[in-house]
């Protein structure tokens, strides 16, 4: 039943007649033989060549569609343009019909202007440059609304949407505790094995615990906590919000009256301010128990040595300078990801690149936070 | 097709009295549903070559899932469907790459690739299945464009710039793109303004004749029931209810049709109709 194997290819037989040329197509003139119908039309230009009359004729030609008429009419406009007689013979009604619907013409569409490279790439540069001045002015006066919404929220705390904060409070507290918790543990036990091995040399292994308690209370668990949660829920902020946009779901918000910063921004940031801060916390418990671990099985320091250096080793300040951090943290991932997602236009494409976007941006400005901050505590001496 | 067409003994969906022409698509005994949900309960139908089929059912009745179960993207519980005579469930994947050439698909919300522009979605189909040079291609989609009405210059706009009556153009336009045999409409002018829905279905009576198309449109919209099917069906309950011409619509008992076919907007267009004949 497969017609394109069975069927006879689209051919053409050429008869000279004196100055006539008789053109006789046979086969199928359609898409599905494309290669033969493009080959047949130029042998077909060639063929005619010298005679004043041309006269195709299709009485012969099995089916017809749009592209073998179009290439067909192509082909007898290309002998008429050389100063030659051309027509159709031998047409029936649907082919008449279609030879007219498909008449051979120029679109008359203009060619791209083309640009150099040079000026491609100073365009491209200071597109950036402008855009990443962009990117900071709307970021500010994101904080701006975003400030005013929770403004409004305190004024009249029934415009607070409790549900969706919970709801999302379990979506990136409560559900990330599992591989939030593993990964401390992992680095947690890697940073212990390095160091011991590295302080044995010196005989200072006991120090382990230092390093451990300090590191990971100070810089590890939040860092870890941060890169996790953009990666995980920014990715998931950007996508939500960006599909909304894309179905003008955050239109049909605004001409209710609801403002789209209140209602889908300030739960998610919210979340993520209560979140991370627990998060951090979980992952410095299992970050400490990790080194404590190997401390015991690789350093041979026992459990009781190992928590009595630890409680000489940190302070309270230790703890707090990593959980001061959280949210603000929490405050940058949750911004870049909402800005992101109302960045989305139209496309799928876009979609996906503004949530690239979101988790790179995110996890870069994580680690410049983490950097002021620590410049900050260094220079006060906390 | 140039080979005989077996006889079927068709318990529905064949016109009163009309000649043994080709069915190109046979349902039979069709059982489709998601869960506990029995959408098609026992469902036939046939559709002849070279007709338009205008397919209506109260919404959620299933009539989009019909569509896309006869495009394999539904799986079936029982039943089978014949297309080109040949059992979609018997075929190697050649078979089935060649019979999805011979068809067209519009889906109701377009479905053009939004990272490729207009352009380059009409060549999709082209690009993957002929071997025809980019200069070819850009001819034919431009043709294409111009054969569903559209300008030219919409050729290197992206999806997501065009209007939904321009994106429905566009989604046919790339659903003709190999010149199928049959074409599937999924709703293709809900969402036009009533202009545009004319032109659309004098279109697809335009392409119907010179191409030789048949149509398997799903529709809601009265006028091009009236206007543009050779014949209608009706899906409740799971199966046709009624298949035949417009009159065999507006003769039947059945209450949904009654309501549909004699309700305030339908009065209009059926005295139209008459003052027409």
């Amino acid at each position: 039943m497969n017609r394109a194997v069975m069927d006879p290819v689209a051919n053409v037989v050429v008869e000279r007649n004196g100055a006539e040329a008789r053109m006789r197509f046979i086969g199928r003139w359609t898409s599905d033989q494309a290669a033969a119908v493009e080959a047949g039309a130029s042998k077909l230009t060639a063929e005619a060549q010298g005679a004043e009359r041309v006269l195709l004729d299709l009485s012969a030609v099995e089916r017809l569609d749009t592209l073998g008429a179009w290439v067909l009419d192509r082909a007898r406009s290309e002998i008429v343009a050389r100063g030659q007689e051309a027509g159709f013979v031998g047409l029936d009604e649907p082919k008449r019909i279609l030879l007219h619907e498909v008449a051979y013409h120029e679109f008359g569409l203009k060619a791209p202007v083309q640009h150099s490279a040079v000026v491609d790439i100073l365009s491209d540069v200071g597109g950036t440059v402008v855009g990443a001045g962009r990117d900071l002015v709307g970021g500010v006066s994101f904080l701006g609304s975003l400030v005013a919404a929770f403004g409004r929220m305190l004024v009249n705390p029934r415009r607070f949407r409790i549900t969706s904060m919970v709801f999302h409070l379990e979506a990136v507290g409560f559900r990330s505790v599992p591989i939030i918790t593993l990964i401390s543990f992992l680095v947690g036990c890697i940073v212990a094995q390095q160091g011991i091995f590295q302080l044995r040399r010196f005989g200072a292994t006991p120090f382990v615990v230092d390093l451990i308690g300090i590191l990971t209370l100070r810089e590890l668990g939040v860092l870890l906590t941060s890169i996790m949660i953009a990666g995980r829920s920014g990715s998931a902020f950007t996508a939500e919000i960006g599909s909304m946009k894309m179905r003008e779901e955050i239109d049909a918000l605004r001409v209710m009256g609801l403002d789209p910063i209140e209602v889908l921004v300030a739960p998610r940031i919210l979340a993520l301010i209560v979140a991370l801060p627990i998060l951090t916390f979980l992952s410095n418990l299992a970050g400490l128990f990790g080194g404590g671990v190997v401390s015991w099985i690789y350093g041979g320091i026992s459990q009781e040595v190992f928590l009595g250096r630890l409680r000489s080793a940190i302070a309270f300040n230790t703890f707090m300078v990593g959980i001061i951090k959280a949210p603000f943290m929490a405050l940058v991932i949750g911004m870049i990801a909402c800005i992101e997602g109302m960045a989305v236009k139209g496309s799928a494409e876009s979609l996906g690149r503004q949530v690239t976007s979101s988790v790179v941006k995110a996890i870069f400005m994580v680690i410049v936070v983490d950097g002021l901050f620590a410049m900050f505590f260094a220079s006060i001496n906390y | 097709m140039d080979a005989p067409v077996p006889p079927v003994a068709a318990p529905t969906g064949r016109p009163n009295g009309a000649p043994d022409r080709e069915v190109v698509i046979e349902v039979r005994d069709l059982v489709v549903g998601f869960g506990d949900k029995v959408i098609m309960n026992g469902l036939s139908l046939d559709v002849y070559r070279g007709e338009i089929l205008g397919f209506v059912g109260a919404s959620g009745t299933g009539k989009s899932v019909l569509t896309r179960t006869i495009l394999g993207l539904v799986p079936k519980r029982r039943g089978t469907i014949k297309v080109f005579g040949q059992d979609v469930d018997n075929l190697t994947p050649e078979a089935r790459k060649a019979m999805e050439r011979r068809w067209g698909v519009l889906f109701q919300q377009g479905a053009l690739f939004s990272s490729l522009t207009v352009r380059q979605n009409v060549q999709v189909p082209m690009r993957e299945h002929l071997k025809l040079s980019q200069e070819l291609m850009d001819e034919l989609a431009l043709l294409k464009l111009e054969l569903v009405g559209l300008k030219p210059e919409v050729a290197d706009r992206y999806p997501s710039e065009l209007s939904g009556g321009m994106i429905k153009r566009v989604a046919l336009a790339r659903a003709l793109s190999l010149d199928p045999e049959i074409v599937f409409l999924d709703e293709p002018t809900s969402g036009l303004d009533p202009i545009g829905a004319q032109d659309f279905d004098q279109l697809i009576a335009t392409l119907q004749k010179t191409l030789g198309l048949t149509v398997f449109m799903v529709t809601h919209d009265l006028g091009s029931l009236y206007s543009a099917c050779d014949r209608i069906a009706a899906l409740a309950d799971g199966r046709v209810i009624a298949a035949g011409p417009i009159e065999t619509m507006l003769k039947s008992d059945h209450p949904w049709l009654r309501s549909y076919f004699h309700g305030e907007r339908a009065r209009h267009l059926t005295a139209e109709a008459g003052a027409g004949r």
